[in-house]
């Protein structure tokens, strides 16, 4: 307990006396982005979808023969689409239903009207989603190795495919999660992860689909980022720019359209 | 004696607020200085709207607002800090900890309280490892209060910030609100509990129907306090202006609602002698005879002709 004596007026010294100021602005971003890691990880939900599925994918795949997965190991043609999978979980499911309920219970709010400025907070969930895709790639590629896995292509270009892919599913998540309700994100973007894992070309090769629907899909941006990943680790292509232009028009729209439709509360 | 800044923390001017059709605050003015301010209405009167223009997450449709002298809008940046935040309901991640979000938001101000302190002090050391989403409705609200005063801000919005509590954590609120003000920290406080702004408050503001209807010391909205009220029940429809003649100059009195009486004035043994004989002279038995001081209910009721909790 506190005592104290006085009348408001007079020298401030208890200690509850004003004495406010920001936190340097490093802190306070390093600060939310380890706070927002922390809930994800935190979150069984959010592990089945950005760890347990990938994995289970990448698994249960490689060692059965239930896709025709073309030429070659089924491990090299699912470890790429595995990856992307896991991009498009954390970036854009995990981001907008986490950011929806956020949303929806009052957190953006509330942060808003604190020293963090709501820039800092975006980098923040940035940072934060940044990390868990580095620990989802550790996991995935040690398991796939494990499974036998040969990747050719340069790192440079994979890891341009994953940033990019990265800015175009969180555009696409915050634009869900700032403009729909926090149950409709929740169902709309968990419907989405399923299409896309069924119809982007994550375990299923697109040109099992038909022609006609093949160049729509190939349009996706999971389709563009597994693909481009997948030209590269398994066939080791070069620069993949048709990819990397489609995952570029996805980031550029789909950020845009968060940054103006986003509503805070 | 209260010290008054040149720069009251809070200045309304004019405030217009309105969501589509519907005109939230019409032409508000309000200006709170150093120390407790309450904004006491009922619902709907558009204290919260008031509320969160000054802490900037509306925008003013016309007026000016200033908060510790800055647009909470324009310059809402150099305003985050010196201000700290109660919401009336969330604000904290639903898998959070109690500990854990109150050492958050002190690792986002330059000069934070000692949160191990201000755990123990706000009763909140029990949460343990509980997730907020299955604190209870108190311990929540309790966690709200501590995230808004951790900053050691200047300046404390805190809105309805005992709305069901019971009476022991209203209590360790109240006395929280109290060690601020002592402390130096202004606080702007909405509630619709008459007896929180009474307790708590330097200056009152009452709201109805987006204005402020009157604003003042509690001692000022109850006349002094030297003013105390006499109410009892009779049948309905007795000849109040009888019994204003029987009762010395400065009374008043009336029928408040059918059957139900108030006289207002120096309420002393021969007044009290004075309606009681008067009752007598036309046949009635006064019942429920009570005195009490004059409360902020009664302007509030006055002013408005509504409950305050309605």
């Amino acid at each position: 307990m506190t005592l104290t004596t006085g009348t408001g007026t007079g020298a401030a010294t208890g200690a509850y006396a004003p004495r406010p100021g920001a936190a340097p602005l490093p802190r306070m971003i390093a600060a939310q982005a380890a706070l927002e890691t922390r809930m994800l990880l935190r979150n069984g939900e959010q592990l089945l979808l950005t760890v347990v599925i990938p994995t289970l994918l990448l698994v249960l795949f490689s060692s059965v023969d239930i896709v025709d997965t073309g030429a070659g190991e089924a491990v090299d043609f699912l470890t790429p689409g595995v990856l992307a999978l896991a991009v498009m979980s954390t970036a854009f499911t995990g981001q907008a239903i986490a950011t929806g309920f956020e949303r929806r219970y009052g957190v953006l709010k509330r942060l808003a009207s604190s020293p963090l400025p709501r820039w800092g907070l975006m980098a923040a969930k940035t940072a934060s989603v940044l990390v868990t895709e580095v620990l989802q790639v550790v996991l995935l590629t040690a398991i796939a190795f494990a499974l036998g896995w040969s990747p050719h292509g340069d790192p440079v270009t994979v890891l341009a495919l994953l940033v990019l892919g990265t800015a175009a599913f969180s555009g696409l998540g915050l634009l869900m999660a700032g403009t729909l309700k926090a149950e409709a994100t929740l169902a709309a973007a968990n419907l989405v992860f399923l299409l896309l894992l069924v119809g982007g070309g994550v375990i299923v090769p697109l040109d099992k689909f038909p022609p006609g629907t093949q160049d729509v899909l190939g349009l996706l941006p999971v389709s563009a980022l597994s693909d481009g990943l997948r030209d590269v680790l398994q066939h080791g292509a070069g620069v993949p720019w048709g990819d990397l232009g489609i995952l570029a028009g996805w980031a550029v729209v789909a950020l845009a359209a968060a940054g103006k439709f986003f509503r805070w509360e | 004696m209260r010290s008054e800044p040149v720069v009251p923390v809070v200045h309304v001017q004019a405030l217009v607020k309105r969501y589509g059709a519907k005109t939230a605050v019409d032409g508000l003015d309000l200006v709170a200085r150093a120390g407790v301010t309450a904004v006491l209405g009922p619902n709907g009167a558009g204290k919260t709207t008031t509320v969160e223009t000054c802490e900037g997450y509306r925008k003013p449709d016309a007026g000016t607002v200033r908060v510790l002298g800055l647009d909470p809008v324009r310059q809402s940046a150099e305003l985050r800090p010196r201000i700290g935040v109660m919401l009336q309901s969330g604000g904290v991640y639903s898998g959070a900890r109690a500990d854990e979000m109150l050492r958050h938001v002190a690792k986002l101000h330059a000069h934070p309280l000692d949160v191990d302190a201000l755990i123990e002090r706000l009763g909140l050391g029990g949460c343990g490892r509980t997730s907020y989403r299955r604190l209870s409705g108190g311990q929540q609200q309790r966690l709200a209060l501590a995230m808004a005063v951790v900053g050691r801000p200047e300046l404390v919005f805190l809105d309805e910030p005992t709305a069901g509590l019971d009476p022991q954590a209203r209590r360790a609120t109240w006395d929280l609100v109290r060690d601020l003000r002592a402390d130096g920290v202004s606080v702007i406080l909405t509630t619709h509990y008459m007896e929180e702004a009474e307790q708590l408050a330097d200056d009152v503001a009452i709201l109805d129907a987006g204005r402020v209807v009157v604003q003042g010391t509690p001692e000022e909205l109850c006349r002094g306090g030297a003013e105390n009220t006499l109410r009892f029940t009779g049948r309905p429809g007795l000849d109040v202006a009888s019994l204003l003649k029987a009762l010395p100059a400065d009374s008043s009195a009336a029928e408040l609602t059918p059957g139900s009486y108030r006289v207002v004035g120096e309420i002393d043994p021969q007044l009290l002698a004075t309606v009681t004989s008067w009752c007598a002279q036309h046949g009635v038995m006064p019942d429920r005879i009570s005195v009490e001081r004059h409360t902020l209910e009664d302007v509030f009721l006055e002013l408005t002709g509504k409950e305050l909790r309605s």
